[in-house]
């Protein structure tokens, strides 16, 4: 029963990683890609972990597996914002089909600082290049 | 399916799934793109060591999976504090 679950597991997990760089190969820009990357394989190698465990059936290996899955649950999140986050003070481009950016001056564009709903509006990007053009 | 079937099944799907991540890294276009790719096919290298601790019933692989795991965060974490505090430098890359 245990190998069925197992083989189960993995095949599920594979599919979710193949779906993983599928979407990093064609999705139109930075953002989506990353949603792609970060949930689909996350989960993915979750899947593949948990087919290990349940293979080899002891304790040390399972609970060496669900460490994994929890670092990875942990850092995957804090990873992609991180790397979201620089990508959007670098004003890596958006796709032409975006209807909305919520963020869009809400940042300070110097010290990277969120500027609250009372604090005076941040100039938006195209401003600033504006002045420093003019 | 025997676990030997199912194993090379999940091994083909995650090679595909490298190729894949490195036509992203290949192509870019930017810094940023190339940080995702990489990201991915660290992930991917986890998933397929917990597949080959599977296959060849190896248990003490499923450790390599952990440190890599530790590791390839890290490396993403380098990376986009580069981005973000490199300055301009990165964009040529």
């Amino acid at each position: 029963m245990a190998a069925y679950l197992s083989a189960a597991f993995m095949l599920i997990g594979a599919a979710f990683m193949l779906i993983a760089a599928l979407g990093v190969v064609r999705f139109p820009d930075l953002f989506m890609r990353l949603h792609a990357s970060t949930k689909s394989a996350t989960l993915g190698v979750g899947c593949l972990m948990v087919a290990a465990a349940l293979q080899f059936e002891s304790l040390a290996i399972t609970t060496r597996a669900l460490a994994v899955v929890v670092f990875l649950f942990l850092t995957a999140p804090v990873g992609a914002h991180v790397l979201g986050r620089a990508a959007y003070f670098s004003r890596i481009p958006l796709w032409d089909g975006t209807l909305s950016d919520d963020l869009r001056g809400h940042y300070d564009a110097s010290t990277h600082a969120l500027a609250g709903p009372e604090a005076p509006r941040v100039p938006l990007p195209e401003e600033v290049d504006e002045e420093q053009g003019a | 399916m025997s676990t030997g079937g199912v194993t090379s099944v999940v091994f083909g799907a995650l090679i595909l799934a490298f190729l894949l991540a490195f036509v992203r890294l290949a192509r870019g276009p930017s810094l940023p793109d190339r940080v995702v790719a990489l990201d991915l096919m660290a992930t991917l290298a986890v998933g397929f060591i917990a597949t080959y601790a599977v296959a060849t019933g190896q248990a003490l692989y499923v450790d390599l999976a952990l440190v890599l795991a530790l590791v390839a965060f890290l490396g993403t974490v380098a990376f986009a504090h580069y981005i973000e505090k490199g300055g301009r430098s990165w964009r040529r890359i």
